[in-house]
Formats: C-alpha cells, structure tokens, sequence
C-alpha cells in the first residue's frame, strides 16, 4: 500500500521561475490496486512520481510503503519495494551489459550485492523462459548487449525486470510515451499481464486519457500539484474520454477563475 | 633492437598493462575521468620503496604500495561523491595533494634501491638472468590480474559497478548504492595503479618524486591502442586488449627510440606518445570509413 500525505515541493523557491509543483498532494493507494495517473503538462505528474521513487526529495509531507516511512530514504534504499519502469526505453536498462546481465541487476533489486556470480546456469534458464513469454525471439540472444535492441524490446524487457523481484509499488512513468502505437499497444499489453500475474500495487502514469480508462482500476486525475478528480468501480466504468475531458475542462475552468477573483 | 631491450620494453609494457587495466576500470567502466593515477603510481613506488630500504620485507612493502594506492583513489571517489567535486577537478585536486604526499612518504626527492631486495631478486631462480625473469614474472601476475578482475566483474557486486557506470540512474532503480559503487570501483583502479608503482619501483632500481609525470597519457596511450587493435565491448577481451595495447604501445616507444634511422632521442618520448595515441585515435574511423565505401 502507498501512503502519500500533503506532499509539498516548489522548486527554485524565492525566485522569478519558483514552481510550486506539489502542492499538498495526497494519495492512498491499497495493496493489489492498478492506478491511473493523468493530468496536463506541469501538473505534477513526473513530480509525484519521482518523490514516491526517491529521486526527488519534498520540502514536506510523507511517503508510506506498507507502514513503513520511505520520506527520506534514498533512490537505492527504497529500490527493495519499489520497481520502476522509465518513459525512456534507454533508462531502464544498461546499454554496456548483456541482456541477461540486465536482468541479473534486477532480480537483486534492493538485496545485498555479494561476490557470487551474477548469472548462474538456473538464472539463465529462468530468464529464458521469462523471455520466451515475449515472444520476441529475444531468449536466443540472452548474451547480446542490450544496446543492440530496439526500444520497445528494451522497454519490454525492463518490464519483465520489474517484475523478477517482488515489490510493494511498481511505478510505470509514460512508459509506453515514447514507443510507436503498434509496439506501445504490446508492452501495454503486457503490462496488464505482469501486473496481473503478480497482483502488483501499480501506479501507471500515462499522457493518454484512453489508456488511462482502459486499463487498472481507478483513474486519478492531477492539477496543479493535487488531486482534483478521482474515480473507480462504477462510475468509471460508464466514462469515455469527453467525461474526463470535460471534467478536466472543469477543473481548470474553476482554477481560471479562483486566479481572476485573485487578479480582481 | 637487441633482445635486452626487446625485453625492457616488455618488462616496462606489462608493468605499464596493470596502469592500464587501473585506467579502463575508472575512464571506461566507472565513466570516471579519473587523473590521481599520476599521483597514485609513484605514490605505490614511494611506499614501496621506503619500507623496503627502512628494512621490510617487499612483498610486505608491495601490498602496503598496493593499499595505499586505493586509499588515493577512495579519497577521490570521497571528493566526487560525497563533497559533490566535479570527477575531474576532484582527481586533480588528489594528484597535486598526493606530490606533497609522496615527498612526505619519502622524506626526500628520491629513494634508491640498488642493494636491497626486492619481488623479482628474491624469487629469481639461479638458472635465470634477471632481464629474463623479470618479465616472466610479470606476466604471471598481469595475467593473475587480469583474471581476477574478469571475475570480479561478473559477480553481483562487480556488475553493480559496470551498471553504475552505464546508467547510473537505472543502477539507483535497482537498489545499487552508487555512490559506494564509485569509491569501490576508484579504490580497485588505484590500487592496481599503486601496485605498478610498486613493481615499478623494484624494477628501476629506485623511486622518484617525478617518476608519475605522464603515467595517465601512457595509461590512457594504452587503452586506446589496445581497443583499436581489439575492438571489443566483452570483458575479457576488453581486459586482454588493454594488456596487449600497453605492450604495443612500449614496443613502438623503443622502436621509435632506439632505431638510429629515424633519429629520435629518449626527450622525444612525450612526441612520439603524442603522435602514437593519435594514430590510434584515427585509425578506427579511417578503417570505419574504408569499410564503409566498400560496402556502398
């Protein structure tokens, strides 16, 4: 389960571009539960995001993992829980190594790194069958660099990596953003199947409303560094993308004229 | 050139390998733009050297050059990763500190070992010149090196190195502490650059303050040549190929310097390692851009 309570972050406070990109941001999240995240740009999508993995610290506010506070544990510290999947087919895995070294590196994800050898002959043979449920053809070249691969098999191949070692939270940031449709609507697909195989605590953030109703089990909707819609069960199951864009209308609407009342 | 000086260069190109071997850690598998190797070589020569004319035993003396060596470069990585000093800035800063070091360790500008024992006269067998025994030796312990490093990259803790060097962030996402991964990976590379500080030291009679100037370039001289001669992105080629590209390297120096018709002298070195690296550089991209004419 995540646990965000009144997350605040502004960036370069004190100054002319001072961004306040979180502003009491408040997210439960229960055990099991595939979440969508949507919002415009600046948001506070990516923000949110990066402060449940670590790699942005708030200014104040907390971060629950099943009870326990991650608020000011490092990338690495919180790695044991939480896996994470890129929007950059390029990030979530090491050009240099191999693909069965990439895949080494995960499934020690948050344990102790020893002196044993990475990939062991039983290893190799659970990442090949791992691989195999690709279908890419990508259990034949287990010693290829993974550089050679394309992004969408690189980006299919860190979600198979997030899923080799249990976590508490998988985090999936536009991972399908910068793949084309045919290979984005695949790893979206197989997302839907390791998430469900795994009954994995999901947290999808997505630039598209579409795949944000289609998949998971509730929508939540950010602007403005907060929470401003949030649905699931029955009342999301009769929305279409001109409700959400409506209420998102809504919403920035209101915010429009909350500032006017400001200005006036 | 005659057989002795054939060997020289061997003995000095092996020496020069565990320098190189040090350098590709830190500049290719760390990203490390890592210069205290100028300061971390005569700083194991230094050790070395001192603790075998105070009396100790120089395997004792080899493996303190070999320890001090990595504290160097455990106190680079510190500058870098917890003081947050640019990688480069930070190893300069360490190679100038580690000058100041290096007299302090030797009390003196230089420390000479003529009589003394060291590594290579204890083991030497009767049957053996000591121009001939040296170099064999050495390629025993390169090659012991070069194993062991081949290994250890492909544990768990030596994979999180190459990671944290490739995609820092995703090493992070994986749970690797980096910054730890950074001072383990700089403290090896160092080490080995002590280590032939040490070997160094034995082998030429002595330890100087200036005897570091320039070790990064030969070290660097080396990498480079060996990936154009053995262009490889697998360990333990790319490990084979660092070796091979320091010998290459000592050879054409004492081709280059020791043949009467091109007329080149020993204040040439700097020139001739100039010239050499650059070839290396080039001979690549021109090979790319034959090859690709072929092909069109």
């Amino acid at each position: 389960m995540l646990k965000a309570t009144d997350l605040r972050l502004t960036f370069n406070p004190g100054t002319p571009i001072e961004t306040q990109a979180l502003r009491g941001m408040s997210l439960e999240i229960p055990t099991g539960q595939f979440v969508t995240v949507i919002g415009s740009n600046g948001a506070g999508k990516s923000t949110f995001l990066n402060a449940v993995s670590g790699e942005q610290r708030v200014d104040s506010g907390t971060i629950e993992i099943d009870g326990i506070d991650m608020t000011r544990q490092p990338v690495w510290g919180r790695a044991r829980h939480v896996a994470r999947v890129f929007q950059d087919p390029l990030a979530g895995t090491c050009e240099d190594l191999t693909i069965e070294e990439n895949m080494a590196l995960a499934k020690m994800r948050g344990e102790r790194r020893g002196f044993s050898f990475a990939v062991k002959p039983a290893l190799r043979e659970e990442f090949r069958a791992q691989l195999s449920t690709l279908g890419l053809g990508l259990e034949n070249r287990l010693s290829d660099r993974i550089g050679l691969l394309s992004g969408g098999q690189r980006q299919a191949v860190s979600l198979l990596m997030a899923a080799l070692q249990p976590s508490r939270l998988l985090l999936l940031d536009e991972h399908t953003a910068a793949l084309d449709p045919r290979t984005a609507a695949f790893v979206l697909e197989l997302t839907v199947r390791i998430v469900a195989e795994h009954k994995l605590t999901t947290m999808m953030v997505t630039h598209s409303m579409r795949q944000a109703l289609d998949v998971g089990q509730r929508t939540v909707m950010l602007h403005q560094g907060r929470v401003v819609l949030d649905v699931s069960g029955k009342e999301r199951e009769g929305l279409d993308v001109h409700h959400l864009l409506d209420m998102f209308e809504k919403v920035r609407g209101e915010k429009l004229d909350d500032d006017a009342l400001l200005l006036g | 050139m005659s057989l002795y000086t054939l060997l020289g260069a061997l003995e000095i190109g092996l020496i020069f390998s565990l320098v190189a071997l040090g350098v590709y850690i830190s500049f290719r598998l760390l990203r490390f733009p890592d210069l205290t190797v100028d300061g971390s070589f005569p700083l194991g020569g230094a050790v070395a050297a001192t603790m075998i004319a105070a009396g100790y035993d120089p395997f004792t003396a080899t493996i303190a050059a070999t320890l001090a060596g990595a504290v160097a470069g455990l106190v680079t990585g510190w500058l870098n990763v917890s003081l947050k000093i640019m990688d480069l800035l930070a190893s300069i800063l360490m190679m100038i500190a580690l000058y100041s070091i290096n007299l302090r360790v030797m009390g003196k500008p230089n420390v000479p070992l003529i009589t003394e024992p060291t590594v290579f006269n204890l083991l030497q067998p009767e049957a053996l010149a000591d121009y001939v025994f040296r170099p064999l030796l050495l390629v025993f312990v390169v090659l012991a090196v070069k194993l062991a490093l081949d290994a250890y990259f492909s544990t768990q803790s030596g994979l999180a190195i190459r990671a944290t060097g490739s995609n820092a962030r995703m090493a992070r996402a994986q749970g690797v502490n980096t910054g730890m991964a950074i001072l383990a990976g700089m403290a090896l590379s160092n080490a080995l650059v002590g280590l032939a500080g040490a070997l160094f030291a034995q082998t030429q009679g002595g330890a100087d303050i200036s005897m570091g100037v320039g070790t990064i370039v030969i070290g660097l001289a080396a990498v480079i040549v060996g990936e154009s001669l053995l262009p490889s992105r697998k360990l333990y080629l790319a490990t084979i190929a660092v070796i091979v590209g320091a010998i290459v390297y000592r050879f054409f120096i004492a081709l280059a310097l020791n043949s009467d018709f091109i007329g080149l002298q020993a204040q040439d070195l700097n020139l001739v390692t100039a010239v050499l690296v650059t070839v290396a550089l080039v001979v690549p991209r021109l090979r790319a851009h034959w090859s690709g004419k072929k092909g069109a």
